[in-house]
């Protein structure tokens, strides 16, 4: 190998060995304890909370009504904590919804910023900010399937569309339910998160939640028998098939079969 | 030589017309012109033709083996579409090697005038013996609407065209309990705030448009209801009709917000057009198409808590007609 | 005595019709050259599949709304209550062998036949083809179009499931919004306000299985029996095809396995599309009750338009008094496809006003070769593409986060705006294009005349070197 070639290489290795140790480094934005202990715990909570959280969820969660501008020029604005209980907590966090860069923006779907034991410790840091729901445990050994669709439609199927694609609802962009664990369904249902609606035990009891996670899940692999799915979306993906596939084709076909004059 | 003639004459009684018709055929002028022979061509088709059988086949099999459930509709498709598509691909092989493809002259048909005048003239003329033809015409016209608007009436009797009450109609009253979809009396005390609900008047059909509402409950400090119906909100639970006056949809969706400084106030939403409504100032219209808020049911609570319909809806329910704004009886 | 196999039934038919000239023009109709020309035919194919496979559906489809309990094969449906004609798409679609095949072929067949009826419209408009004397083939083209979105609408209200019940409400709705009559003729027409009396399913059925196939049939035949009366137009692509001499390939025997085989193409791309990609599926969206709504919920790409339309249009009703005189979905239900319908039917009469061109017309143009048509046709085009993309905001949402709100005002400018650019854009470019064809042609006569020239000039004995211009 020349001597050029071999510089080359190396310098192409130790770069990229650099980036990959640049990535294994906690991600930027979250501020955390210099050491932190090795099960969650309340006071890491409270660190944490207290570098993450308090500049839009003020002190000891009791919320910030007015934008008032904090560390790193945030303009701080948040909901009171108190009293939303472990549930909301975790809810958010283990969907990455929180930590919300912008006050203004809807919460979604994100990369998770925050390792398990760091989420736990600030559920139970919120969760000691007052009484509140805890993390809901269901049980899919209860429930049926049939009631969840029938519930999904009556409850659900007008935002989060009756396959769970998700969708529009004035001032949202609803997401689509595929991937979420059977935790974070009963979570959302029950917090309402952001626009949507929150229902409370008398409205969807425990075991019609259940219901309707059997449901939710199984909308990750719909009853696809009719050929490919195409979305589950309806005429639109439809519409685009015969456009862009069957139009196609038919034209290749005439083409093939037509001439032009040969005098 | 008698016996060879007699045999010429009897064969060529029998036989002469096929001869003579093969030699005026082989005399006669080619029409289509001829085309060289293409075996080749002709194996391909074979062989395509065979392929589409095969496939036929296929989806005859496929059919048989399995059960309703496990039949799979890909394979069925592709064995019908494959066969129809060998089946094209043999006759475009045929089309492109094994006819002829002439290249003609024709000219486009031409107008005829003088048959035009011809035709003109046999109706002129043939109204010889007519002398007063507005009068006829006329009379013809008069018979002609007469019997087709006798004709039409009978439509008249697919629906109630005279009487449009039936789109004026509500089965709601005075009094009546709301129940959910499964029939369950709705307390007071079961309507949450920051969710919605589906509600229908006790005993009645489901289906009927007029039945469905949608409930809220909202803050009773934030309520700005249109005037008249201050006492229509018990604890700030208000309903209104939950079919929209755009189009005619069900309204399924409602927005609420968790932190009210920065995230829209509540709404409900119909998911056709997106026509928004404002549960707290009587359900106006703040986003979307629809040219009319949703009508209003008052509720009033009676002694055991139950939520019971204050009377009929503030206007008539459902999209926009000639009479809807009108006043409900 | 001998039999012939041709010439005898031949003999047999002419015998007892007198048929045999007519025979003999058919079979040596001519058919134009250019694949393009073949597009209404693969909507005829299109429907063929249509009445083939409706006819196998109606066989095991229920047009009932009387409520039953599900307990087929569909698990997520099971204990459900569901109208006897849900429950028999339901059954169509578990139940029976093939079914689904049959079903699914039949929605794309009906899908298909309308995107081919709009490129063959697309292509007789471009090319000019509806002039004179074409202009009553086109009117009834252009019912056959609009009868058939009618068709489809009725094809995939029938199965009675979430989605199409809510199209069908909005069917009722854009009824009800016709000013002054609105009312009283859908009330006559559903019988009950919405969803109806029970009878209405049954009106909905047989003018979806019967009176609308038999129109659909007439138009057919007067549409194919006009175009066979005054024959193709054609290219001017020799010097042998004029205004009025017709070149072109007979029916038999050249033009018929071309033909056969594009049919069995068409065939062909219809079953594999039902075999291979799913559409409508029904048991996901689950039964209708007027009380259900879901989000996404969408017409047929046909009706998309409409959609689109509806949800462009600002919160207004035109009101007398008390009386709702034009309530808003009229706009973008009625008005909006009244007017595409009156452009397109009255544009022949326009466009012969307009040019003062009065004259027969059997040769087609090149979209360039009419630049005022090619560009009206394109910005027209545009409008009501970008009023139907606009029905597809709330996913183009979801899908790459573009505001709604954002969209619905971009879209309101955009759908006069672009189509005023595209108009001005097209027109210069048709008129470059010939200017380029123009410079093309002197070129090529002057070559012609140089080498004619020269060769003149050879025989002569002279030989010049020097170019002519």
């Amino acid at each position: 190998m020349s001597r050029p070639r071999a510089i080359t290489i190396l310098a192409a290795t130790l770069t990229l060995g650099l980036v990959a140790v640049a990535e294994a480094q906690p991600p930027s934005g979250i501020v955390r304890p210099t050491t932190e202990p090795a099960r969650p715990t309340l006071e890491l909570g409270a660190e944490l909370y207290a570098g993450n959280c308090a500049s839009c969820h003020g002190i000891a969660g009791s919320g910030i009504s007015s934008p008032r501008p904090g560390a790193a020029d945030i303009a701080g604005q948040g909901p009171p904590l108190r009293g939303v209980g472990a549930l909301a907590a975790d809810f958010y966090l283990r969907m990455g919804f929180m930590p919300l860069p912008e006050a203004h923006r809807e919460p979604e779907r994100d990369r998770v910023l925050f390792t398990d034991k760091e989420i736990r410790s600030l559920v139970s840091y919120v969760a000691s900010l007052g009484p509140g729901p805890g993390i809901p445990h269901p049980d899919l050994r209860r429930g049926t399937i049939q009631d969840g669709l029938k519930l999904f439609t009556d409850h659900c199927a007008g935002c989060h569309q009756i396959v769970g694609r998700g969708g529009f609802a004035t001032g949202a962009r609803i997401p689509p339910l595929q991937g979420v664990t059977p935790t974070e369904i009963a979570e959302a249902v029950r917090t309402g998160p952001y626009l949507m609606p929150r229902f409370s035990k008398s409205q969807i009891s425990d075991v019609q939640l259940d219901s309707l996670i059997h449901y939710v899940l199984s909308t990750k692999d719909p009853d696809n028998h009719g050929g490919w799915g195409i979305g589950n979306l309806g005429p639109i993906p439809e519409g685009m098939v015969a456009w862009w596939i069957g139009i196609p084709l038919l034209i290749v076909a005439c083409m093939l079969v037509g001439r032009r004059l040969h005098s | 030589m008698k016996l060879r003639e007699w045999l010429i004459a009897f064969l060529t009684l029998l036989f002469g017309r096929v001869w003579r018709r093969r030699e005026e055929r082989r005399a006669r002028k080619r029409i289509v012109p001829a085309g060289s022979p293409e075996r080749r061509a002709e194996t391909v088709v074979v062989i395509l033709l065979a392929i589409a059988s095969l496939f036929a086949l296929g989806f005859i099999v496929t059919y048989a083996m399995f059960g309703p459930e496990q039949l799979p509709n890909e394979l069925l498709g592709i064995c019908l579409g494959m066969a129809m598509a060998f089946i094209g691909a043999a006759f475009t092989v045929m089309a492109k090697k094994l006819v002829v493809t002439e290249e003609l002259e024709e000219d486009y048909p031409e107008e005829h005038p003088e048959e035009q005048e011809k035709v003109a003239q046999i109706i002129e003329e043939s109204g010889s013996r007519i002398t007063r033809k507005r009068l006829l015409m006329g009379a013809g016209a008069v018979t002609a609407g007469s019997l087709g608007l006798a004709a039409v009436t009978p439509a008249l009797s697919l629906g109630p065209i005279w009487d449009t009450g039936p789109l004026d109609e509500s089965p709601w009253r005075r009094g009546m309990r709301l129940v959910d979809e499964d029939d369950h009396l709705y307390r007071a005390s079961d309507v949450d705030e920051k969710t919605f609900y589906t509600a229908f008047p006790e005993g009645v059909d489901k289906e009927d448009l007029a039945a469905a509402v949608v409930m809220v409950r909202l803050d009773p400090r934030a309520l700005h209801l249109p005037k008249g119906r201050e006492h229509w909100a018990p604890y700030g639970i208000v309903a209104y009709s939950k079919i929209c006056t755009h189009a005619g949809c069900a309204i399924a969706l409602y927005r609420k917000p968790t932190f009210a400084p920065v995230e829209p106030r509540p709404a409900l939403v119909c998911p056709c057009h997106y026509s928004t409504f404002d549960p707290a100032t009587g359900a106006s219209v703040i986003y979307g198409p629809a040219g009319r808020p949703l009508p209003q049911l008052p509720l009033m609570v009676d002694g055991s808590g139950y939520l019971r319909a204050g009377g009929n809806f503030s206007e008539r329910i459902g999209p926009g007609w000639w009479n809807v704004r009108s006043q409900p009886s | 005595m001998s039999t012939d196999p041709i010439q005898d039934p031949i003999r047999f038919i002419d015998e007892r019709t007198a048929a045999a000239p007519m025979l003999r023009k058919g079979l040596r109709y001519l058919f134009p050259d250019h694949w393009s020309f073949l597009l209404g035919e693969v909507a005829l194919y299109c429907f063929i599949i249509l009445i083939a496979t409706g006819v196998y559906l109606a066989l095991f489809f229920d047009p009932s709304t009387a409520k039953t309990v599900y307990h087929g094969a569909y698990n997520e449906l099971r204990g459900r209550e569901m109208s006897a004609a849900y429950k028999s798409v339901l059954d169509i679609s578990f139940r029976y062998k093939a079914g689904l095949l049959i079903r699914q072929t039949h929605h794309w067949a009906a899908d298909l036949f309308i995107a081919a009826m709009v490129i063959h419209l697309m292509r007789v408009f471009f090319t000019g083809a509806f002039r004179k004397p074409r202009e009553l083939t086109w009117l009834l083209g252009l019912l056959l179009l609009f009868t058939s979105l009618l068709e489809g609408y009725l094809g995939y209200s029938l199965v009675d499931d979430l989605l199409s019940g809510m199209g069908l409400a909005i069917g009722y709705g854009v009824g009800l919004s016709i000013p002054i009559i609105g009312g009283p003729m859908t009330l006559a027409i559903f019988g009950a306000p919405f969803p109806g009396k029970d009878i209405f399913w049954g009106r909905m059925y047989i003018a979806h299985v019967f009176i609308i196939p038999l129109l659909l049939f007439a138009l057919i035949g007067g549409h194919l029996t006009l175009v066979a009366l005054r024959h193709h137009t054609q290219f001017r692509r020799s010097e042998r095809q004029t205004q009025r001499k017709l070149v072109g390939v007979p029916l038999f025997p050249g033009q018929a396995p071309r033909s056969l085989a594009l049919m069995f193409f068409v065939f062909a791309v219809l079953f594999l599309l039902g075999g291979l990609m799913q559409i409508n599926p029904i048991w996901q969206w689950g039964p209708f009750e007027p009380y259900w709504g879901t989000n996404g919920a969408q017409p047929d790409w046909y009706l998309g338009w409409l959609i689109g339309a509806l949800r462009l249009m600002p919160s207004f009703d035109v009101t007398i008094s008390h009386f709702t005189l034009i309530p808003n979905p009229f706009w973008g239900g009625v008005a909006f496809p009244l007017v595409v319908l009156g452009v397109l039917a009255t544009f022949p009469w326009i466009e012969r006003k307009l040019t003062r061109d009065h004259s027969v017309h059997n040769l087609a143009d090149r979209p360039r070769d009419a630049p005022n048509r090619t560009a009206f046709g394109v910005a027209f085009l545009s409008w009501v593409f970008l009023i139907f993309a606009f029905g597809a905001a709330d996913r183009i949402l979801v899908l790459w986060d573009i505001g709604y709100n954002t969209q619905l005002y971009i879209f309101r400018v955009a759908i006069w705006v672009v189509p005023a650019i595209l108009f001005f854009v097209t027109r210069r470019w048709c008129r470059a294009l010939r200017l380029a064809d123009t410079i093309d042609e002197l070129h090529e006569a002057a070559e012609h005349a140089a080498e004619y020239d020269a060769t003149m000039r050879r025989g002569a004995g002279e030989a010049r070197t020097q170019p002519v211009r």
